[in-house]
């Protein structure tokens, strides 16, 4: 593949005090690829998906998405960290959706879609409200358009979060455990939208526990613990013969 | 919807079951919660009987001068004073809040200061100091050309007239608690909800503004409408700077014609009036910024009355369903 990697991690290190919670992280991620990430919790893979859109500042290292370092400049052998309305320029390009969904419960569904469209990008109203309507027709939410966050279902906001963070025409989607908060029946639908994103040649990192998700739809999987990268590769050949003892034991607990 | 259609199947299903076989259950009776209200109802008309049949206090006095044209221009300037200080106090307090969670130390102590001292202060001394500014600064400001003769020049008199001391002293007093009434709003909001903003590209202040501040309003407007009421009420200490609002007409009213008690009656009258208005109106901005945090918004009092009269005159199976679906209306019944 000759096409620049969308991103591009070498040596991040982040420490929260004194507890070092990445300790060198090295990895790439070409475009339209899936990589699944996983990991016992505290292994740091939640945090490294959080320093890619700079929700978490980096100590050491360079972290670049579509060749550009994400929240700092390079001057001759440091990084110094950007003012905020370059960091916001450079998130507004990538998209996230968190465990929690977060969605901004004072506004109905469309709002919220509707919302950094307008306001960041400085769409006209009319045009994304369209736009709105047609994404959140595509994650089968047509008809809860406006429907305050609490009166949907778990499963339905996490994809009105899918739908806001697609509004923006991100470069990368993040993914933070999209899961892991929903009612187990609930999971399939969230998955599903997922899993048409990855069809349409969306670029993806998603932090999850769905092994099964991994194998199906992920281009790679890594596994992390303590911090670091134990184990990477094509999801099947890992989830199948690991070759790390971590790594046997974190799947024999989970599959 | 559909449970709705729940619990008419049930009310339906059990109808031909209950006569037959149902054993009845009685609800424990509660006799002293009826000794305790006619207790309290006879005190009450005792106090009240006693007061408006009182031989001293002249009712008619009370109703001449309730809507006599000077206690009107007071209740006029009482409703000017509290709105201004109210605007001074919310617009500060928001700045001062948000300086209060900057990161930048200064900024953050200077907020700290601030409330630290605008709170400590009584509010009646305040006013007293900016009526009194003559005395700190008797040479008062403005503009000169040194060497020239050209400049203007301004008293501290004229600069601050009695009425902007008073507003500066209710309004800047006012801004150290809507600070923290603010603040807590703010603190109040989940952090998920900025850093989801942030990850969409929002900047800072298009974060408070949009995302945080409307969400922090369901906190705020409680105590805001507390204070705004308290504030109607402290603006009677405009009286020390003889200002004419709502107290100081009817004071000087009852000095001249020593009606004290019937002007003190106008007065409160006019106060509890202001006050219920107030009372009222804080339901309905509390109902607004309610959006998404309820299923569903509850009913303004005029609905929750139709729908009373609604439920009495329902026939039985219908009143069953109504008084079903609304549960809230059963929660305050005596």
């Amino acid at each position: 593949m000759t096409a620049a990697p969308m991103v591009k991690a070498e040596a991040v290190h982040k420490r929260f005090g004194r507890l070092e919670v990445l300790r060198g992280i090295d990895l790439e991620v070409q475009p339209r690829e899936v990589m699944c990430l996983i990991g016992p919790s505290g292994s740091g893979k939640s945090t490294f998906l959080r320093c890619i859109n700079h929700l978490e500042k980096i100590d050491a290292g360079r972290l670049s998405v579509d060749g550009e370092l994400v929240g700092y400049a390079q001057r001759g052998d440091k990084l110094y960290e950007l003012p905020d309305g370059e960091v916001c320029r450079k998130r507004s390009e990538i998209g996230m959706v968190f465990q929690r969904f977060n969605l901004f419960p004072h506004m109905t569904a469309l709002e919220n879609v509707i919302e950094a469209p307008i306001h960041v990008k400085g769409e006209a109203r009319s045009a994304a409200e369209q736009r709105g309507r047609q994404l959140l027709g595509r994650v089968g939410l047509a008809d809860k358009v406006d429907c305050y966050p609490n009166q949907i279902s778990g499963g339905q906001q996490q994809r009105v979060a899918i739908a806001r963070a697609l509004a923006m025409q991100p470069k990368l989607m993040l993914f933070d455990e999209p899961t892991s908060a929903l009612d187990p029946e609930l999971v399939g639908e969230v998955l599903d939208a997922m899993r048409a994103l990855a069809l349409d040649g969306m670029t993806m990192i998603v932090v999850t526990h769905e092994m099964g998700f991994a194998r199906e739809v992920g281009d790679s999987l890594v596994f992390m613990d303590g911090g670091v990268i134990v184990e990477a590769g094509a999801p099947r050949e890992v989830l199948a013969k690991p070759r790390h003892e971590r790594t046997k034991s974190f799947l024999s607990k989970v599959l | 919807m559909s449970d709705v259609v729940d619990v008419s199947a049930t009310a339906g299903s059990s109808q031909p079951t209950s006569p037959a076989g149902a054993v009845k259950a009685v609800p424990l009776r509660h006799p002293w919660r009826w000794i305790a209200a006619v207790i309290v109802l006879l005190v009450a008309a005792e106090l009240i009987y006693t007061i408006v049949t009182a031989k001293t206090l002249r009712w008619d006095i009370v109703g001449r001068y309730l809507f006599q044209g000077l206690i009107l221009n007071g209740v006029g300037l009482t409703i000017e004073l509290t709105a201004i200080a109210m605007a001074i106090g919310v617009a500060l307090g928001i700045v001062l809040a948000v300086m209060r969670l900057s990161p930048n130390p200064v900024v953050a102590g200077a907020s700290w200061f601030y409330i630290w001292f605008f709170r400590g202060t009584p509010v009646l001394v305040q006013i007293f100091f900016w009526y009194n500014l003559n005395s700190l600064f008797p040479q008062g400001a403005g503009l000169d050309i040194p060497g020239t003769a050209i400049g203007f020049h301004l008293d501290t008199n004229t600069l601050v007239p009695p009425i902007v001391a008073v507003i500066l002293g209710l309004g800047l007093n006012e801004a150290a608690y809507m600070a923290e009434i603010v603040r807590a709003g703010i603190i109040s909001v989940e952090h998920g909800q900025t850093e989801a903003a942030q990850a969409l590209g929002m900047r800072r202040l298009q974060v408070m503004r949009r995302i945080v501040l409307p969400q922090a309003m369901r906190v705020i407007i409680p105590p805001t409408g507390n204070e705004t009421i308290s504030m109607l009420k402290t603006s009677s200490l405009a009286f020390i700077a003889a200002v004419p609002e709502l107290f100081t007409r009817s004071e000087q009213i009852s000095s001249s014609n020593f009606d004290i008690i019937e002007l003190l009656f106008v007065a409160s009258i006019w106060y509890l009036f202001m006050t219920s208005l107030l009372t009222f109106g804080q339901y309905y901005v509390e109902r607004y910024f309610a959006r998404g945090a309820q299923r569903e918004l509850p009913l303004t009092p005029l609905q929750r009355f139709r729908r009373m009269l609604f439920t009495f005159h329902a026939p039985p199976a219908a009143a069953a369903i109504a008084a079903a679906s609304a549960v809230d209306q059963r929660g305050d019944g005596p």
